[in-house]
């Protein structure tokens, strides 16, 4: 079967199997900033925005996204180095395998709530695991990030 | 590895419900975050995305959600916020991530009655029905222990502003886990509704421990009696998250936490 | 020092967090075929008959490998150095499987759907076995995990087959009995540590092909590249010079990566097709098809006065190694050698005990390699001993523990090649640690408890522990450096960075040796065709080896651009100084820039290739220290245990990257948080893998953690570049012990058994009600 999605922007076609996932079909199609990691839906290395929310394309069905916006990090490349510009300057930037993921994950956050609290950041981020930096350096770019961009909204 | 032969994603709910009637081997599609999981080989799969029950709708006197409305759009409702003190959104917020909660579905939970759920616990407490396509509006409490009589499409379920007051608590290791145990507590002029769920089985009412406190002062040895009660009555199990024991004990706490929260908003409103 | 000791960024750092295509995965040729492995469910069992008939004529099929068509010879998929300390127990296939998960059959085909129904289609008749499940009984079970008598071990490690013991161990000081004897008190006590999964996030995957001179090209996600070409080569009976591996970014290793795994099946479907071929491991493999933690019992005795001084340590011990012995004997006596070293003061010590197997998923590397286990078990004895002496367990550590300038003999036991001269520990900073440990947590206003609530209490613990940096004599490293011709470097390491910034401090040692900046070295890594030898990502190594010989490689280089530049200002080398950026000639002021210089001698003058290599095996032990403190609130009606504070003080000598040594303590407590509170690999009775997703097996998430507040001593260690030690795997040992002991001091309950499950705290403060009284 056919989907027509609107991916990173630009209207395509991908020729797919009803039992196809999502994850697998953007990858094959050249999208490979998108991590495979738990298969279960459990470790948001996966994480893109369908529809502008959040979801893990690990456990979505590809055929699932037929008229839908999908945003991979590939579509955010400089909202992704300003967030990344934080990380990296905490050194929790480490094996990257799971940043992709974080990072669609914080402009959720940021898009549901404009000025979050650490709590809030820790409950929007809980579903991305991290095995490498112990989570702690990555609290502190965010909050510094976010700090910025309040600062900048004056 | 599931394997799906076709697919179609159905406009209206008359269209699914007809396809569902019409093809022996189909399965319908919810969320379908734990499709992945399963090696089920389906020939037509009916995915609901499309056929728009993805809502939540404040009436006068209820909630309707839409089968299709996920945990995530529950989580962020504003007008669901303010009721039953946010339950809805508490029995939720512990589930996994919010990636995860943007795709589980009201619907796909609620009708496969997962033993493991949060939210299947809290909508118990409340006056809640579920809205099949077919054989119409049935009391949640009679669907969990029944099912569905016939193939049908729960089309949404339907929360009656009752202004109860209400808690909802769980225990759990790791805040990304299934709950070793949960409990809700609803209450209103002295009604109290408790449910119990993940004991691992499906989410059941503590209906020995309602009809003790119903109308009751909730002094110190009221409180120990219903905690004795409601380890008595309720049927907890094994699984590797924990023992039958440990779960009966911790019911005790998880009741006991429930009734002093809403005691604690019952005290505040009467002020 | 100016490019040392200094934060600068991870150099390959936003090309990750941008999501740029550089994992294997990634770059894996499109068209590859897809492997798939089919496993055994089942714990231990003999395949009767294994039909691949139907399965083969699946359209789009391309071979299916079972035990009956595939090169029988044993071999280790350790990655360790030869002659490795593994034995040799595995086969590519095998009549027996071993374990849950073990492999039957490879398939390839021309995608992932078609391998999967291929699978599926092949028919396995199996004779299932009683397995061996309870690793405290395994040597005298009377089953046999392995019944064929063809493997063996290379080394003399006590392996004995016929009773499943792989290894034993028996390490000991001075006159044991005596000192017990005259001890005042004697303790002993029995402590568990749990399988514990690694759980990096790129699982383990590799693809093959062949290249234009039909070698068998080798790209992987691994820890030891050129380990996995010596390993491969054996396995598969292929020379060693056909092969080349190469690793590109991974995206975490652990120790999960130590061991080779996901290699053999492509390589085998590329050798037999001459295609390319891919395997990317699903999660459920992972827990599966690979190792975890090895996980261990204790039986301890320690003796001491009655005011505190220890005399005496025993530690009996048993690991369970699973179906293969992978790094069974190396984890098994580091939980005492690198455990035992801490209490340099005693009369006597012992370390003994074996490895047994077991048809459980093999044991394997994991951060901390056996130390981990170890250090709960003495450290968790010690603050039981202070707790028995009425002491704080900070002063009976300020007591006992080694200080700097320090020893102890059995240094010189366990350092291989090390002579009878004492080794002192001139850089060891650990009574710096505790002193500094217990200012940032407070511990003399909180120790031990302090009441919160009716139902909450808090207590706080502490632990220390020690790790190596290198091994000694064993494990060897070595860099080249290029002068190219725009004055820029290129360092060819055979180091494995798995996303620590290896690559990035490498480069850093290497511009301070030179003088240069960090920016004008480029980093080529771990491929085995171009970069030099490189034992590999593994104990604690990197930095402290490696990082040593990046040195002798930029002094070899400046030596050779001094020689060069003499000759081109035609003048002895004692009159030229070289300073990173400019070449001059001391008598006359002449100068070039080492730009124009590395212009010239490619283009016009000398036409030299400046190109040097150093080689480094550590000479001397040079342990890290740390000492760790835990601040918990325990749920008196609950059990359940939230960690309030975590404050880590670490001695890894000079933080050649501050930033990032700071990230691998505080990823390595976090991975220390799980393994004390929540992760543990379960088996049902009839030893079924329950946890094999991250939905059944729980890493800690951000919300379970609370606050990590890491510190780095001063400290300097002289072998080590520019005074460096090792950090990665020193971080996760305090955790367990710490943590626990906190949970004794809030609420009475002592945790011999990891993981400190809210169940099992529960039970206990069920058997010792008086903390309720306590308010």
């Amino acid at each position: 079967m056919t989907i027509k999605v609107k991916i990173n922007g630009v209207t395509k076609s991908f020729e797919i199997q009803p039992d196809d996932f999502l994850i697998d079909v953007l990858r094959s199609n050249g999208y490979l900033a998108v991590k495979q990691g738990c298969d279960t839906g459990t470790c948001g290395v996966c994480t893109i925005h369908l529809d502008g929310k959040a979801v893990l394309s690990c456990v979505v069905l590809a055929a699932k996204a037929d008229g839908c916006e999908i945003t991979t990090i590939e579509g955010v490349q400089s909202e992704a180095e300003r967030i990344g510009n934080y990380l990296i300057s905490e050194g929790v930037d480490q094996c990257g395998y799971c940043s992709s993921g974080t990072i669609m994950s914080i402009l959720y956050l940021e898009r549901c709530i404009k000025e979050p609290t650490d709590e809030e950041i820790l409950h929007y981020l809980n579903g991305n695991l991290c095995r490498c930096t112990g989570y702690s350096g990555q609290l502190r770019a965010i909050k510094r990030y976010m700090e910025a961009k309040k600062n900048e909204r004056g | 590895m599931i394997s799906i032969k076709e697919y179609i994603a159905p406009k209206s709910i008359e269209e699914a419900y007809n396809l569902l009637v019409s093809n022996k081997g189909c399965t319908l599609i919810g969320g379908g975050a734990f499709l992945r999981m399963g090696a089920k080989s389906i020939s037509l799969a009916i995915d609901l995305s499309k056929a728009g029950l993805s809502y939540v709708e404040e009436k006068e006197e209820t909630f309707e959600i839409g089968a299709m409305t996920t945990f995530g759009d529950i989580e962020r409702h504003k007008g669901l916020n303010k009721v039953f003190n946010n339950l809805l959104a508490r029995s939720v917020g512990d589930i996994v991530g919010v990636q995860l909660r943007n795709l589980v579905t009201v619907g796909g939970t609620v009708y496969s009655r997962y033993g493991f759920s949060d939210p299947i616990t809290a909508l118990l407490v409340l006056e809640t029905d579920v809205k099949l396509y077919k054989q119409g509006i049935i009391p949640l409490r009679d669907f969990l222990i029944k099912g569905s009589k016939e193939r049908d499409i729960l089309e949404a379920i339907i929360i009656k502003k009752t202004g109860r007051i209400a808690s909802f608590q769980s225990m759990r290791n790791s805040k990304g886990d299934y709950a070793i145990l949960n409990l809700a507590l609803s209450m209103k002029d002295g009604s109290y509704s408790i449910a119990v769920g993940a004991r691992p089985n499906r989410g059941i009412l503590a209906t020995k421990t309602m009809d003790f406190l119903k109308g009751k002062e909730l002094s110190k040895e009221v409180l120990t009696e219903a905690t004795d009660i409601i380890a008595e009555e309720i049927i907890f199990g094994s699984n590797t998250r924990g023992s039958e024991a440990y779960r009966r004990q911790i019911c005790k706490v998880l009741l006991k936490r429930a009734l002093e929260e809403v005691k604690g908003y019952d005290n505040k409103s009467e002020d | 020092m100016k490019e040392v000791k200094s934060s600068i960024n991870k150099k390959d750092g936003m090309a990750l967090i941008k999501g740029r295509p550089v994992y294997t995965d990634d770059l894996a040729p499109k068209d590859a075929l897809i492997v798939k492995v089919l496993r055994s469910p089942h714990a231990f069992a003999r395949i009767k008959k294994i039909n691949t008939s139907i399965a083969e004529k699946v359209p789009g099929v391309e071979c299916i490998f079972t035990h009956e068509n595939i090169i029988r010879k044993p071999f280790t998929r350790a990655g360790q150095c030869y002659p490795e300390l593994s034995p040799y127990d595995k086969f590519l296939l095998d009549e027996y499987v071993r374990h849950v998960g073990d492999d039957v059959a490879i398939v390839a085909a021309v995608n992932e759907k078609t391998a999967n129904k291929a699978m599926r289609l092949i028919k396995v008749e199996y004779e299932i076995l009683e397995p061996v499940l309870d690793y405290e009984k395994a040597e005298e079970c009377g089953i046999l995990v392995h019944p064929e008598k063809d493997i063996f071990s290379k080394l003399d490690v006590g392996f004995d087959r016929e009773r499943n013991t792989v290894c034993k161990v028996d390490l000991s000081l001075g006159n044991l009995e005596k000192a017990l004897e005259e001890s005042d008190i004697v303790l002993r006590r029995t402590f568990k540590t749990q399988a514990q999964a690694q759980g990096m996030m790129e699982t383990q995957r590799t693809y093959t092909y062949l290249d234009e001179y039909d070698r068998l090209v080798v790209v992987t996600s691994t820890q030891i590249p050129f380990h996995v070409r010596r390993i491969l080569a054996n396995a598969l009976d292929f020379p060693t010079n056909k092969i080349r591996v190469i690793k590109p970014r991974i995206g975490g290793g652990f120790g999960s990566k130590q061991t080779a795994h996901s290699e053999f099946y492509p390589a085998l479907v590329t050798l037999k097709t001459g295609k390319p071929a891919k395997i990317v491991y699903s999660r459920k493999e992972v827990f599966r098809g690979t190792t975890s933690r090895h996980q261990m019992r204790f039986h301890i005795t320690v003796g001491a006065t009655k005011d505190g001084r220890i005399k005496a340590i025993e530690i009996d011990g048993i690991s369970d190694t699973g179906a293969y012995g992978e790094h069974a004997q190396t984890t098994f006596s580091a939980a005492g050698k690198k455990v035992l070293t801490l209490y340099n003061k005693v009369e006597a010590c012992k370390f003994s005990g074996k490895a047994v197997y077991t048809n459980h998923v093999p044991g394997g590397a994991l951060r901390g390699f056996g130390v981990t286990q170890g250090t709960f078990a003495l450290e968790s004895t010690i603050n039981e001993l202070a707790k028995e002496l009425n002491m704080d367990p900070v002063e009976i550590r300020e007591m006992n523990m080694i200080k700097k300038g320090e020893t102890t003999p059995l240094y010189n036991m366990i350092t291989k090649g090390a002579g009878p001269e004492p080794i002192p520990m001139d850089s060891c900073m650990l009574e710096y640690c505790v002193k500094r440990g217990k200012e940032l947590i407070n511990w003399d206003s909180k120790y031990p408890s302090e009441r919160i609530s009716s139902t909450k209490v808090r207590g706080v613990g502490m632990a220390i522990a020690q790790q190596g940096s290198g091994l000694p004599n064993i494990d060897m490293a070595s860099a080249t450096l290029k002068l190219n011709d725009d004055g820029f470097f290129t360092l060819l390491t055979g180091a494995t960075d798995i996303g620590t910034g290896s690559d990035t401090i490498l480069a850093q040692i290497a511009a301070e040796t030179l003088g240069v900046e960090t920016e004008t070295i480029n980093v080529y890594a771990s491929d085995t065709d171009v970069t030099p030898f490189d034992s590999g990502a593994y104990a604690s190594s990197t930095t402290y080896t490696t990082g040593n010989a990046v040195i002798k490689a930029a002094e070899n280089m400046k030596a050779e651009i001094i020689q060069l530049s003499a000759e081109y200002f035609k003048t002895q080398e004692e009159n030229i100084q070289f300073d990173g950026k400019n070449i001059t000639r001391i008598d006359n002021g002449e100068s070039i820039s080492l730009k124009d210089f590395s212009q010239k001698i490619t283009y016009n003058i000398l036409h030299q290739q400046l190109i040097t290599t150093g080689s480094f095996v550590p000479k001397k032990a040079a342990p890290p220290y740390m000492a760790g403190f835990a601040e918990v609130e325990v749920d008196l009606e609950t059990g359940k245990v939230n960690l309030i504070d975590f404050i880590g003080v670490v001695d890894c000598g000079t933080p050649i990257n501050p930033m990032l040594a700071k990230i691998q303590a505080e990823g390595g407590i976090v991975q220390g948080i799980g393994m004390a509170l929540f992760e543990e690999v379960k088996y049902s009775e009839a030893g079924r893998l329950m946890t094999d997703t991250f939905m059944e097996y729980k890493l800690p998430t951000r919300r379970d953690i609370g606050n990590i507040h890491v510190e780095l001593a001063e400290g300097y260690d002289e072998t080590g570049p520019y005074g460096a030690k090792s950090i990665g795997e020193v971080v996760i040992n305090t955790v367990s012990p710490a943590i626990t002991d906190a949970i004794y001091n809030a609420c009475g309950v002592r945790i011999r058994e990891l993981p400190a499950t809210p169940e099992k705290v529960f039970l206990n403060l069920q058997k010792n009600p008086s903390i309720n009284d306590k308010e």
